[in-house]
């Protein structure tokens, strides 16, 4: 387990070193020089601009920068927002409790659907239900998400008007910021109806960022229930004469589910890049709004540091499945 | 090297691959019907000039926010409406069709080509060139599609032209991870073994003899990676990050009809609805050719 672990990381590694040259360099490709885009229209003086280059660290050679570079994002500092003048981090920190909180509802909506979509097909193989989720599966595969809850919005607040159109809460609630996340503070607050308000904001990008997801894990489950029901064990199993119900939860499900866990571990990466779309469809502010945002205000540190950071979790989230894979089935830590 | 064989017997002809392939290809009907449907497309989009009614940028002022032709008010000159600035919804998605199909297909070949060079480099040679280039690629997958085409496209500024390039190098490693895959499963097999010995050169044997043998996995890929381009492009149009206005790209287009959304469901409705058919038909065909040229999944 220890060497698979330690194989493990040593791939992480390079890919990080990867990642962060990506952005690094990506202040060096944007036309212009860092400076000139600092100084905006007025522009500095030849004095300023050695004085501001000495100071950011520009006048080393490249190679010495990357390393600054790289041991200050290893300490958590990503440089300064040129628009808000906050560090980056604490801005992402500030944030990241709102995609959080979004990606983990549309997750919860995307595995349940998902997996009972894809056990009922599975059981009423070749039936109408069967073709009925394929089919929903095969759309929501295909479906652009960004005009999915444009159609969401269009039906169930401007139509309906039962859910709000964008935004985390309504504006009648003051809810004071303990986790950040509104849930929370709203079941931890006095706020009579608050709660009722966060969650009716969460409905609709839940389930427009969980939609692809969903159909993905619908597809697997189906395909990796058949082919378990097919096994010799399953047979034995209905030649004991135990329940059909006992047999599906207990004997195919279980062994079903591995393929299954691989795919949502693969889905991490993208939720998270679906949340950018997503967030700035329902005015969530999250990472990905403030990532858009900020590639329209040529606000590259922040575009630097929040890809950096993202990416990062994504690299984490997928060593934590693979991991958590060895840990379910020892064949994987020992192979090769 | 034809298999018919000249004696007069009942045994049957054997299949060309073609026919093969087609035989299969046609027993499924999602498949079917996603070829027709991209038939169907591709001739919009190639005589959009002869089959829209309009000009996709020509502007009918007295005619603005006009809802379909079947629906109250409707026009029967516009047959699914006009947008907030009075041009003809129709005729914009029928040229959409043309640019939409057109960037997907250059974004396709360039990954494409680009991928199976490299594949073939790294499957073949092995070593040293190996490692660089299946890292670079692993580096560039373990980003999120969309988001590492923002970066790039956040790098070299929003037009539709850098949001093509930018997502060409994001689909770039599934060809060259494919294409090494199948390299490495064809360079021990005898047929490949012999034309070395024969004193075939390294060029040759690379894109004469092997590469022929690796096409299944990759036009399959290709296929799918068509609907993928045509999706992410409409969500960087949609961002503001992709083609820009006036262009009737399909995702901008649903951009600028966002602010429309409580008072003209046509707008909205009818850009993404293409972009759903459409995509939907590419992965229709995408798993038609896949069950139709792999023999290993063939039931």
């Amino acid at each position: 387990m220890l060497q698979f672990l330690l194989r493990r990381l040593g791939m992480v590694i390079p890919t990080f070193i990867g990642v962060s040259l990506f952005t690094f360099a990506l202040i060096y490709l944007i036309p212009g020089d860092p400076i000139t885009i600092m100084g905006g229209e007025r522009g500095f003086g030849p004095e300023q601009r050695a004085e501001l280059e000495a100071m950011l660290g520009l006048d080393k050679p490249i190679w010495q920068q990357y390393f600054i570079y790289l041991g200050n994002v290893l300490q958590g500092d990503l440089g300064t927002s040129y628009v808000t003048r906050q560090p980056v981090m604490s801005e992402f920190m500030s944030l990241f409790p709102a995609t959080i909180e979004l990606t983990v509802c549309a997750a919860i909506f995307a595995v349940i659907t998902g997996l009972t979509l894809g056990i009922l097909a599975a059981i009423k193989r070749g039936g109408l239900l069967d073709h009925t989720v394929m089919t929903i599966s095969l759309t929501g595969y295909s479906m652009p998400i960004f005009w999915w809850a444009l159609l969401l919005i269009l039906l169930f607040s401007v139509n309906l008007g039962w859910t709000p159109v964008s935004g985390r809460l309504d504006v009648m609630f003051w809810v004071d910021e303990v986790t950040g996340f509104m849930l929370i503070d709203t079941l931890l607050s006095d706020e009579d109806g608050a709660f009722i308000s966060a969650l009716s904001h969460l409905v609709l990008p839940s389930i427009v960022l969980g939609t692809i997801p969903m159909a993905v894990i619908a597809r697997m489950t189906r395909s990796s229930m058949l082919e378990v029901l097919g096994e010799d064990y399953i047979r034995t199993a209905r030649a004991k004469g135990l329940s059909k119900r006992r047999i599906i939860v207990k004997h195919a499900l279980r062994n079903a589910l591995i393929p299954v866990i691989t795919v949502m571990g693969l889905q991490v990466g993208l939720l998270l890049s679906g949340a950018i779309l997503t967030e700035t469809i329902f005015a969530w502010p999250g990472i990905g709004k403030w990532l858009i945002e900020s590639i329209g205000r040529r606000d590259y540190p922040v575009v630097q540091g929040g890809l950096l950071l993202i990416a990062t979790i994504i690299i984490l989230v997928n060593l934590l499945v693979d991991l958590m894979y060895g840990v379910v089935n020892p064949r994987v830590r020992h192979s090769k | 090297m034809t298999m018919t064989s000249e004696t007069q017997t009942t045994v049957r002809v054997p299949q060309t691959p073609f026919a093969e392939f087609w035989s299969y290809f046609i027993q499924n009907r999602g498949a079917l019907i996603g070829l027709c449907f991209i038939v169907f497309i591709v001739f919009l989009a190639v005589f959009a000039d002869f089959v829209a009614p309009h000009h996709p940028h020509e502007q009918f002022r007295d005619f603005i926010l006009v809802p379909p032709a079947w629906a109250e008010g409707g026009n029967a000159q516009f047959w699914l409406g006009t947008d907030g600035v009075g041009r003809d919804i129709l005729s914009r998605l029928i040229h959409g069709a043309r640019l939409s199909l057109l960037i997907g297909l250059v974004i396709v070949s360039v990954s494409l080509v680009l991928g199976i060079c490299l594949g073939l480099v790294a499957g073949f040679f092995g070593g040293f060139v190996d490692v660089a280039i299946m890292r670079f690629a692993d580096i560039l997958l373990s980003m999120p599609a969309l988001l590492l085409a923002i970066a790039i496209v956040a790098i070299l500024g929003p037009s539709i032209v850098n949001s093509g390039l930018a997502l060409s190098l994001v689909y770039l490693p599934h060809y060259v991870r494919l294409t090494r895959a199948s390299v490495l499963t064809e360079i021990n097999k005898d047929y490949v073994i012999s034309s070395r010995v024969a004193g075939a050169g390294a060029l040759r044997l690379m894109f004469i003899v092997i590469l022929p043998n690796c096409l299944a996995p990759l036009i399959v890929q290709a296929t799918l990676g068509f609907s993928n381009a045509i999706l992410d492009m409409a969500a960087l149009g949609f961002l503001g990050l992709g083609a820009q206005p006036p262009l009737p790209e399909w995702g901008s287009m649903l951009a600028t009809a966002r602010e429309f959304i409580q008072s003209a469901w046509w707008v909205v409705t009818f850009p993404g609805l293409i972009i759903l058919m459409t995509v939907l038909a590419f992965n229709l065909m995408g798993d038609g050719l896949r069950d139709a040229l792999d023999p290993k999944l063939k039931q």
